[in-house]
């Protein structure tokens, strides 16, 4: 595998106030990158300097090999965008818009196929579009030069469950042509689903970059415990397991809080007592309660 | 000029078309007037020696569409492209927002050229008003009001903040520019004062020069200086400061 994006201690201000203080960031060939943050972290800054749209204040970036503001024109030709507003004028049919689009760039792909693949009417004008059906033509329009890296901002925002979960499906099989995606957005589940590896940046900072599940782990997530005793139980057993952090009474039932040995620790005390757990349930803090935990405070 | 440029401008004359504003406001509604005046026995007398008011109408109605054209359907349609993220869409490809521009004012010129000759051939086979007796002078005429126009068309849009400003603006110059080229009153009938302001006018100097044409001669320096003068310094000003966001 080989570098395609490198960002060095990125930094851009407009005016007064610093949108992107220092961002670095690789991303791998063929892998899905994940550009996640808060809204306002600077994600978007930080991808349209990657883009070429704006000019870094400072910082250093590099795509391709390309300087992304020198070679603009071959940078255009082998990256393709999907902006967060990606619009078209409201009387341009889906096919004219693809046919338009093809036209721009030298060895583009065939517009048909993709028409075909995402599922998107021909004569249907722009304004008569759904939600989904835009943010479809938007992907295709990005993918529609035959890009090396495909750049997506905010994909899935204002989409139902099941257009998401369908964009999803389509992003996986664009992976599979060999394309490099960078995928801005502010779903952790949409996130965890696609990302192979994850840039956290918060207040125009990168928190860290690492695996989805390796940002859970690093965030140390507490795992919950909730069940109902079958018969009554001492709960001064549970809270001196070493890993216990917290045991409390809801009503019948019992709440458990502690690190990853916690399940195993409390049933061998129930197996040891003859009381089973009814109404199980356990709950592992995913990418969110990382992403919360690590926006929250300074880890490293 | 590549397959993408061609596209570009087909695509652009399409959507044109498609807004109504131009094939409604800037085609069908003067040619409907042309009809109605060329209808009217009265307009029909000499005005003059050589011409009737019928004939002073239509190049009045010409330089109409393609006011229509520069001053509404033009900078309705790039304010909003620019307003819609059309155009930092297009910078992200490798063809740019500047042919979009480009393709704009050609498409325009395109509709602008169709509907001249449409209102000549309509004037002269169904009402028998003569050509223009010079039509070099008269196309060069033609070209350089409407370079003008659109000019300043692309000047409204290179400095309106938004596309409804484009449309208040765009409609505001058009009733004043059109009251110089002689819509209400013939320029001839002018008292002497408004006269001269409109010589300095683009739609006034254009008349000048079609009427110089009209009347057998290729077009005096003076109108045809003006209509440079505005094309040259409207397009400058819109390249030098326009908006792109």
């Amino acid at each position: 595998m080989s570098t395609v994006i490198e960002v060095h201690h990125l930094h851009k201000r407009y005016g007064d106030k610093v949108a992107v203080d220092d961002v670095s960031f690789t991303v791998e060939q063929g892998e899905i990158f994940g550009i996640l943050g808060p809204n306002g972290a600077g994600k978007t800054t930080t991808v349209e300097c990657v883009e070429g749209l704006r000019t870094p204040d400072g910082g250093a970036v590099s795509v391709l090999g390309l300087d992304p503001l020198r070679d603009r024109a071959e940078l255009t030709r082998r990256v393709g965008v999907q902006l967060q507003a990606g619009l078209l004028p409201d009387n341009l049919r889906v096919g004219e818009a693809l046919e338009l689009y093809a036209s721009f760039y030298p060895r583009p792909a065939d517009w048909r196929a993709l028409l075909h693949d995402l599922g998107l009417p021909a004569k249907s004008r722009y304004a008569a579009l759904s939600g989904g059906q835009k943010q479809r033509l938007s992907i295709a329009l990005a993918l529609i030069g035959d890009p090396d890296i495909a750049v997506l901002d905010e994909l899935t925002t204002g989409l139902d469950p099941q257009a998401r979960r369908d964009t999803w499906a389509l992003i996986e099989g664009v992976r599979a042509r060999g394309v490099t995606i960078v995928l801005v957005t502010h779903f952790m589940e949409e996130a965890e689903r696609l990302c192979d590896r994850v840039a956290l940046i918060d207040a125009g900072r990168v928190v860290v970059v690492d695996t989805p599940a390796g940002l859970a782990d690093r965030a140390q997530i507490e795992q919950r415990l909730q069940f109902r005793p079958s018969r009554e139980l001492d709960v001064a057993l549970l809270a001196d397991l070493p890993g216990v952090t917290g045991v409390t009474r809801r009503g019948e039932l019992i709440v458990v809080t502690g690190d990853d040995t916690v399940v195993g620790a409390v049933m061998a005390v129930l197996a040891r007592n003859q009381i089973t757990a009814e109404r199980l349930r356990v709950e592992q803090g995913g990418l969110e309660a990382a992403f919360v935990q690590l926006t929250r405070k300074d880890l490293p | 000029m590549n397959n993408a440029t061609w596209r570009l401008i087909a695509v652009e004359g399409r959507l044109t078309v498609r807004d109504k504003v131009a094939p409604v406001w800037g085609v069908a509604c003067p040619l409907v007037v042309l009809v109605i005046l060329g209808s009217i026995p009265a307009l029909r007398e000499p005005l003059t020696a050589d011409l009737t008011v019928f004939d002073v109408y239509v190049p009045v109605l010409i330089l109409f569409n393609v006011a229509i054209l520069a001053m509404t359907a033009l900078p309705t349609t790039l304010a909003g492209y620019r307003e819609n993220g059309v155009l930092r869409r297009m910078r992200t490809t490798p063809v740019g927002p500047v042919r979009v521009l480009a393709a704009q004012l050609a498409a325009n010129f395109v509709i602008a050229l169709i509907a001249m000759v449409i209102f000549l051939l309509v004037a002269g086979l169904g009402f028998g008003v003569d050509p223009p007796r010079h039509p070099l002078g008269f196309a060069v005429a033609w070209l350089l009001a409407t370079a003008a126009l659109l000019s300043i068309g692309l000047l409204v849009t290179a400095l309106v903040p938004s596309r409804s400003a484009a449309t208040a603006i765009g409609t505001l110059l058009f009733f004043p520019m059109m009251f110089f080229a002689g819509l209400w009153v013939p320029i001839a009938q002018m008292p002497p004062l408004l006269r001269d302001i409109s010589a300095y006018t683009p739609l006034g100097a254009g008349m000048g020069a079609f009427q110089d044409a009209y009347l057998g001669g290729f077009p005096s320096w003076p109108p045809l200086v003006i209509l440079v003068a505005y094309a040259v310094g409207c397009a400058a000003v819109a390249v030098r400061w326009f908006r792109w966001e």
